[in-house]
């Protein structure tokens, strides 16, 4: 059984869509039970977290080399560096890492 | 993100259209850095559509709707993983869940007389980095200075993902391997500084780095996908009832 890639996509948007807009149609005042605040502001870090490792080392040729991006993103995303920085760095050191690690 | 807050900021409610027209200009010029980071890190994200066997179309066509790198990627995962449209839903609602928690705050941050048109626009690009500057801006927020800094960064996130899927198999492997990573540098830049400054949010981090790389090793069967879903919601929630936050943590940016 294989499902149409728009139904995917769709699902996609309307979960992701209604997610941001409804709050922000409906919500006016603040939300008060203390858990629930709490799961939503620890949410953001526990899923990247969870997604980012070990699925870096996945992603390139060399695990090691994904290794060490993540070691240096961590690093330069502690001294305060931009999204964008971050990101390149990563890049950059798996680049660099491979063209020893990978013939 | 450095913010020139100007005296026009303070119009609000019935704005005339020239403060209007000045927001929406603010907006866009502090877009500009916004999407040409969302041009980068889109077009590995696109690298990943296209992997799980998506069309440059496709791909740009879920940028467009989403406006979500963690969001399309693991959804990226479940399309080349077959899973239900259910699991799907699921998992939208898990990998999104704090942009529910920006939505909230941002609620607070509007004038209690914006229209409900201008409350659903602004609320279909809740991401990281527009709410970062909307929540930055001085008073209350005017709408449409979010919806110009929103006129540009859409475009580049799409565009960037259409590249992606279009010229990312003309790259050398050794390229795509390198950019493959940009999308994980981006959630690092995300998680790392709020660690810095959040013991609780650094545990958390780490055990979930270790409780990730556990269940993969001793669960292999399990899709990537669920993984994320249950280890977030688990990990979450036993940390909300042991560390449940303070009032101002909750809603700092």
């Amino acid at each position: 059984m294989q499902t149409n890639v728009y139904l995917y996509i769709a699902v996609m948007a309307a979960v992701t869509i209604a997610v941001r807009v409804l709050p922000l149609t409906l919500i006016r005042g603040q939300i008060r039970n203390r858990i629930l605040r709490s799961f939503l502001y620890y949410v953001p870090y526990v899923t990247l977290a969870v997604m980012t490792f070990p699925a870096i080392m996945e992603a390139t040729q060399a695990p090691l080399a994904g290794l060490l991006a993540l070691a240096a993103g961590v690093l330069l995303a502690w001294f305060g560096a931009s999204l964008f920085q971050v990101s390149v760095l990563c890049c950059v050191v798996v680049f660099a890492a491979e063209l020893i690690l990978v013939h | 993100m450095e913010q020139t807050p100007t005296r026009e900021s303070e119009t609000l409610g019935r704005s005339p259209a020239s403060a209007r027209r000045i927001q929406f200009r603010e907006g866009i010029r502090d877009g500009i850095p916004i999407a040409l980071g969302y041009l980068a890190v889109s077009f590995t994200l696109g690298i990943a559509a296209r992997n799980a066997g998506l069309t440059a179309f496709q791909a740009m066509l879920a940028s467009l709707l989403n406006n979500a790198s963690a969001g399309e990627y693991a959804g990226f995962t479940l399309i080349a993983a077959r899973a239900s449209l259910l699991e799907m839903a699921v998992m939208m609602l898990v990998v999104n869940a704090r942009y529910l928690l920006m939505s909230c705050a941002l609620s607070q941050h509007l004038s209690p007389d914006t229209p409900l048109w201008q409350r659903l626009v602004i609320g279909y690009d809740v991401t990281d980095e527009i709410f970062g500057i909307s929540i930055a801006r001085p008073g209350y927020l005017d709408p449409f200075y979010t919806m110009g800094a929103m006129t540009v960064a859409i475009p580049g996130w799409s565009l960037g993902t259409f590249l992606g899927v279009a010229v990312g198999n003309v790259l050398p492997l050794r390229a795509v391997s390198a950019l493959s990573v940009a999308l994980y540098g981006m959630f690092l830049a995300v998680i790392i500084p709020p660690a810095r400054k959040n013991r609780v949010v650094a545990a958390l981090v780490a055990a979930s780095f270790a409780a990730s790389y556990a269940a993969g090793k001793l669960l292999p069967g399990v899709s990537s996908g669920m993984r994320t879903i249950f280890l977030t919601v688990g990990i979450s929630l036993a940390a909300a009832l042991l560390f449940p936050v303070k009032e101002e943590t909750a809603d700092a940016d």
